[in-house]
């Protein structure tokens, strides 16, 4: 009898798995944002639905760009799924399409990773089903002839595979995509900008931004969190060329799944991201500010929009970062450029007041600044004031001599008494007469041209 | 509505090309002298062809010839389809394969294949071969990455090319007669048999001319299509 209702139990167990899994719809965000963790302890047919889309957006103000895309963002719609779901995949081009798409997920097991079975005319609407048996974070991307131009057009984002044992909840989950962009016209350049082919090719880019423009993520679209949470960025680069040097300026990742995979790296100032590949990075965030998150290649970041933030609200905590705690004069003997011999090249002589002026201008900046301030105004009882100075503006002569032998001992300006030490600054004639000539034209002083003449006859 | 017109045609002299998956070794594929539409058919003549075959409605027609989309942008006037006035001189369609070729065959006439159509098409407006023009396949290429903006009258420019033939880039795509017989397979990075005229996109070793990605871009759009399929930037001309 016991055999009996043993064999029963493990027929019925049996069928049981045989049995269709539940089914459920994904659930697809548009970056930066992602979809909520996965709470089912076991597997689940998931339905996707995405579309291709051709639209033109905005990569930077002023120039326009023909994205080709998944859902109509860049990167695509984020997909979330757990390890050993059935997934059945469904790919539209939108009928305004002029060009057929198809989808490699770097998380499907299979020919072309799903290439082969969803390429679409446009119009029309292509289904093919996938297992999901290896868990990680995945690039999908578009693989239609030529394949570079349709991911270098914007067709990717990620899709991420749950292990079975789920990932440790933490507060803020974001999404995060880089690609290289390639235009006819030069970085800012105004208009319509089409795709270059040959820049693309010797991997010349024009753009290098994260989630398809210039500003994705920065001022009003800047990602949020508070002080104290854990934020984990879902990191992606879909290339096509580009390898990420992946960094948040300020903050250190405590822990990074290596390319998105299992293994765990700690303590990690920067990690590469792959050209169609991706990382987890997870941190705490232990002081309030601005966190930059950059491609340390960093003139992608300065000069090509490789470039997001993270604004963090918060109580400030002095002893983890205590800001500027002091701002001090340093100034050694001999402030001017120490020559350090060899071949220097002549310097170009002011040929008018207004010369004199702009190269005064820089002498100013390099030399007297630091004392006597950007506006002139010194500072109270250290360094006199050099704006509308009655020392000065009733001779200019003693600027010329103070310059060229130093000052020592009291003297009053504008009724109050500096007695301090002023040293010799060793300028050339030529730099001595721009100074003094751009400090006499300069924040409400008399004016007029101090010569070569004017130095010289003050003796040296 | 005036008498149809038939399309002009245009004497296209025999010659040879090689066609993009054809590798540098092998001879260059012959094309026999042909007339082809110097012109695209128009919806008005479209309209001419369905009001004497009426087996071609909207309405009428079997569904494994088309699909929903077919003459999805005329207006539906009195119980016929017809288009509206002002689109009347445009280029027709979202029409399929069958309905296209049944057009030509109407007129006496067939679609052109595919060899004949990229023969044709090389040309730019001095060259019987374009390719070696520096700007000639990029222009095309920008076409290409344009989204397919509706045909109107004030975008269309005439186009003609070195055999006289009007329109072959910029407007909209062609059906072939044989566009199916060279295929991509979805999978566009590891086609590499000569033999099935497979092919990996960009940088291809078999393919003839790896620089020509309009040409890979035809291809690959070939490939997506079936017979019945209909599209808004899908047209035809014909040949004879």
């Amino acid at each position: 009898m016991r055999i009996f209702l043993l064999l029963i139990a493990v027929t019925f167990i049996g069928n049981l798995n045989a049995a269709k899994l539940p089914v459920e719809k994904a659930i697809l965000t548009a970056p930066p944002m992602v979809p909520p963790q996965i709470t089912r302890k076991h597997p689940a047919k998931v339905i996707i639905k995405m579309e291709t889309v051709e639209k033109i957006g905005t990569i930077t103000d002023g120039v326009e760009y023909v994205y080709w895309s998944f859902d109509g963002t860049v990167p695509g719609s984020f997909i979330r799924v757990r390890e050993g779901d059935e997934i059945e995949f469904h790919l539209s081009n939108n009928p305004e399409s002029k060009m057929p798409h198809n989808i490699d997920l770097h998380a499907v097991t299979g020919p072309g990773g799903g290439a082969t079975s969803s390429f679409t005319a446009s119009g029309h609407t292509s289904v093919f089903s996938f297992k999901a048996l290896n868990p990680g974070l995945f690039i999908y991307h578009c693989a239609t002839a030529p394949v570079g131009m349709h991911i270098a057009n914007g067709m990717y984002g990620l899709i991420l595979v749950e292990p079975k044992e789920g990932m440790t909840p933490v507060d803020k989950e974001y999404y995060v995509v880089q690609g290289d962009f390639y235009t006819k016209g030069k970085y800012g350049e105004a208009g319509l900008q089409a795709f270059d082919m040959q820049k693309a090719i010797n991997e010349e880019p024009d753009y290098v931004v994260f989630n398809g423009s210039v500003g994705s993520m920065v001022g009003d679209k800047a990602l949020t969190a508070h002080k104290g949470e854990t934020v984990r960025l879902f990191v992606g680069n879909g290339g096509p060329n580009l390898v990420s040097s992946f960094h948040v300026i300020g903050e250190i990742f405590d822990k990074v799944y290596i390319e998105g995979g299992t293994a765990i790296n700690k303590n990690v100032q920067t990690t590469l991201v792959p050209a169609g590949g991706s990382a987890i990075v997870e941190f705490k965030l232990d002081v309030p500010g601005n966190f930059i998150m950059v491609d340390h290649s960093i003139f992608r970041a300065f000069n090509k929009g490789a470039l997001g933030i993270i604004s963090v609200d918060g109580d400030k905590e002095p002893d983890i970062y205590s800001g500027k705690q002091a701002d001090k004069v340093y100034l050694p003997e001999g402030s001017t450029v120490q020559d350090v011999g060899g071949k220097t090249t002549k310097a170009a002589f002011a040929q008018s007041k207004s010369e004199r002026i702009r190269f005064g201008k820089r002498v100013y900046e390099s030399n007297c600044q630091a004392c006597h301030q950007a506006d002139g105004s010194g500072i109270k009882s250290a360094f006199p004031p050099l704006a509308i100075s009655d020392y000065l503006n009733n001779d200019p002569k003693l600027a010329i001599k103070a310059i060229q032998q130093g000052l020592r001992g009291k003297i009053t300006v504008n009724g109050e008494v500096y007695d301090s030490e002023m040293p010799a600054m060793r300028l050339s004639h030529e730099d001595t007469a721009n100074v003094v000539t751009y400090i006499l034209n300069s924040w409400g002083n008399k004016g007029g041209e101090v010569t070569l003449e004017d130095v010289a006859n003050q003796g040296h | 509505m005036a008498c149809p017109q038939a399309s002009e045609m245009v004497s296209i002299a025999g010659g040879e090309y090689r066609p993009l998956y054809i590798n540098k070794d092998f001879p260059k594929t012959k094309v026999k002298a042909f007339l082809l539409d110097i012109d695209l058919v128009t919806n008005q003549q479209f309209y001419q062809f369905v009001r004497r075959n009426l087996q071609w409605e909207k309405n009428q027609i079997p569904s494994i010839f088309t699909e929903e989309g077919y003459l999805k942008h005329w207006s539906n006037k009195s119980e016929h389809w017809q288009p509206n006035v002002q689109i009347e001189d445009l280029p027709v369609t979202n029409v399929s394969w069958f309905s296209a070729d049944a057009f030509c065959r109407a007129e006496g006439k067939r679609l052109l294949t595919v060899d004949e159509w990229e023969y044709v098409a090389r040309a730019s407006k001095k060259h019987i071969n374009g390719n070696k023009e520096e700007s000639y396949n990029q222009r095309i290429l920008d076409w290409y990455s344009k989204p397919q903006s509706s045909l109107a009258s004030s975008t269309l420019k005439a186009n003609y090319n070195f055999w006289g033939v009007n329109q072959l880039h910029g407007v909209v795509w062609e059906w072939t007669e044989d566009f199916n017989s060279s295929l991509v397979n979805g999978e566009s990075r590891n086609d590499s048999s000569i033999d099935s005229k497979l092919f990996c996109a960009a940088g291809a070793a078999g393919s003839a001319d790896p620089s020509n990605y309009a040409a890979f871009m035809r291809f690959g759009f070939r490939s997506s299509l079936q017979a019945k399929f209909t599209l808004g930037s899908l047209g035809f001309r014909c040949a004879k």
